[in-house]
């Protein structure tokens, strides 16, 4: 297969922290539309490789290319521009700014010094931050400081940060840990909504809500890939229940 | 619903402030006040220059300068080696050995001007200099450090230091720079002598007039998108770079335009006070104008304005009347704002004053708010 049948195609990845391989020769594909759930137990280096990919972390090794283009030379805003948005594990949101002001600031228009000075809240700007805080439940606090939002709810918003930037590629690093059954809920039926249109990779211990919304399932462990395949491959597979699943 | 009411670069509230610092800096200070105290007053003002622009990069930005003193003091250098060079005319030197050039490069066996001093000998290009200097200066540092991504305390540390060096470098090329005396005996601006009474009233109002300049451009600059990402960078540096934005040029950019600012202020200090000196350059000046700024309230362009005319008040009232206090008072007084009042008296105003101004004028924004035109429909403001 070439590698423009995938949107993301990881090839022998490697990173090394003073000899420390964290992410160890990994290669892994994503489909155009795919719903990719990476698990794996604590220091596997699931975290990393979204690092990786989205360019906070530079590789020691291999290759990251993102609809033929490759990641691992570009700087992370250029990285974004080409259509990699990232959350991340902890919610990280502008909490001196409002919930509209957080979601002006994410829409992808005036990202250069002059055009910030000179950007105008055009209708255009409105309607995608009123249509992104529905789909994101928050229309009722677009007003209010983002420090006064709930853990639940300022996940939300930074997912909904991302979607105003309309990625091509989602990463979600744990979108639903510390959030209760309800908000739980709510979240998938999110992700389902916002997974339509996109591929999206997603980092998750749930193991109900990764047999909720995956299309297939990577398991890592020491900073390799130990299995990939269906969730109901993976349940199966008697390394992955050794490290992980547990019997 | 602030979503919907109209952006505006001034609301009716803001007008009201700018109304009243204007009362105070142009009719009540210059009325009650002889021309020596208004001189004073002119001085205290070049340094809210520094202070407006700690504020954009220090409380909006987070980047905390210790440093500012060197742009100020650029800013200032410039301005008094025009003067300078006006001051020292071939008839002004004659009994030097080589006339026509500063008294102190006489002093120190210099023969000829040094090249980079030529420019200085129009006021065009010194004006240029004034801001392009520093501002260029500023850029350098700024690259260098927030390209390596070298950010928080360190770039303060590093700011300090440039500080350290440049005082160095300054008194130990006396020739060249005047030394630890600085540059003094400042006489003339084309011919206008700057050192009467009438020269100090109308330079007062110059510093008033580019004062209120500043404010407004700060304003703006605060006011528009790039405003809310300084907030955001100092908020989570992360998610903004991971939202498209190259950071570091943000940064840059905040840290040279402040840069600037700070020179505007060096110059009008030079131009009311008469000479310029190392001792306006070094880390002691510079952290000053970080508790000038934080006194007055490091996210409030006006706070940062009253804060530096309060202390230095306080600091002529004080050293005259008991010299050996001032310090101690300044260090009590910056301890008090880290530990009881961190927004400063921006913040103090905003609590307990605020309310009942509010209460009073409310009306009356009201009214104004109907005779405004409104920019833009559906957009918020602050």
């Amino acid at each position: 297969m070439s590698d423009k049948d995938f949107v993301l195609a990881v090839e022998g990845l490697t990173v090394s922290f003073d000899g420390f391989k964290a992410v160890n020769d990994f290669s892994f594909y994503v489909e155009e539309n795919e719903i990719r759930v990476i698990i794996g137990p604590n220091g596997a280096g699931k975290t990393t490789v979204l690092d990786l990919i989205c360019g906070k972390t530079k590789s020691t090794e291999g290759s990251i290319k993102f609809c033929g283009k490759e990641l691992t030379k570009m700087s992370e805003h250029g990285i974004v521009h080409a259509g990699v948005g990232r959350k991340f594990q902890n919610p990280s949101v502008y909490e001196d700014l409002t919930v509209f002001e957080n979601l002006e600031l994410s829409y992808p228009k005036g990202r250069n010094v002059f055009g910030a000075l000179t950007f105008k809240r055009s209708q255009e700007v409105l309607d995608a931050i009123q249509e992104t805080a529905e789909m994101v439940f928050l229309v009722e606090m677009l007003d209010k400081s983002a420090a006064l939002l709930s853990h639940g709810q300022k996940q939300w918003l930074e997912i909904g940060m991302l979607l105003i930037q309309n990625p091509s590629l989602l990463m979600l690093d744990e979108p639903v840990a510390g959030m209760s059954v309800a908000e739980r809920k709510k979240t998938a039926e999110l992700l389902r909504k916002i997974t339509k249109d996109r591929s999206v990779i997603v980092i998750e211990h749930d193991m109900n809500f990764v047999a909720d919304i995956a299309d297939r399932v990577t398991v890592m462990h020491q900073g390799k890939l130990l299995s990939e395949g269906s969730m109901n491959h993976v349940q199966n597979d008697p390394k992955v229940v050794e490290v992980y699943l547990g019997h | 619903m602030t979503n919907s009411s109209p952006q505006r670069l001034l609301t009716p509230k803001e007008i009201g402030s700018y109304a009243f610092l204007a009362l105070i800096l142009l009719v009540v200070l210059p009325m009650s006040m002889d021309v020596f105290r208004l001189n004073l007053v002119g001085k205290y003002l070049s340094y809210t220059f520094v202070a407006m622009s700690l504020v954009l990069c220090w409380g909006y930005g987070g980047i905390l300068s210790l440093g500012q003193g060197i742009f100020f003091g650029l800013g200032g250098y410039c301005m008094a080696m025009f003067l300078k060079l006006e001051a020292s005319s071939p008839e002004n030197t004659a009994i030097q050995s080589t006339p026509g050039i500063p008294d102190f490069m006489d002093w120190n066996q210099l023969t000829a001007l040094p090249w980079f001093w030529e420019p200085f000998n129009n006021l065009g290009l010194t004006l240029l200099a004034v801001v392009l200097v520093p501002g260029l200066f500023a850029f350098v540092i700024a690259l260098a450090m927030f390209k390596r991504r070298v950010g928080g305390v360190y770039f303060a540390i590093i700011t300090q230091a440039v500080a350290a060096i440049l005082t160095i470098l300054i008194v130990g090329s006396q020739g060249m720079t005047g030394g630890i005396n600085g540059i003094t005996d400042l006489r003339t601006l084309l011919g206008w002598d700057i050192r009467t009474d009438d020269a100090k009233f109308i330079l007062y109002f110059v510093c008033v007039f580019f004062l209120f300049a500043s404010l407004l451009l700060c304003q703006f600059i605060l006011k528009s998108k790039l405003g809310r990402l300084l907030v955001a960078v100092r908020d989570t540096e992360e998610r903004v770079r991971f939202s498209g934005y190259n950071v570091d040029n943000f940064k840059i950019f905040v840290f040279t335009f402040a840069a600037m600012l700070s020179a505007i202020g060096g110059a009008m200090f030079t131009l009311q006070v008469g000479f310029m000196s190392p001792s306006f350059v070094g880390i002691v000046p510079s952290i000053e104008m970080v508790i000038f700024c934080a006194v007055g309230g490091r996210l409030s362009l006006f706070g940062a304005v009253y804060g530096v005319l309060l202390v230095n008040f306080a600091k002529t009232t004080l050293s005259e009347a008991m010299p050996e206090v001032w310090l101690f008072a300044l260090g009590a007084l910056f301890i008090a704002v880290v530990s009881i009042f961190p927004d400063g008296l921006a913040g103090l105003y905003k609590t307990y004053l605020e309310p009942t101004v509010d209460k009073i004028f409310g009306p009356l924004y009201k009214k104004f708010k109907q005779i405004l035109p409104s920019r833009g429909s559906a957009v918020k403001s602050n």
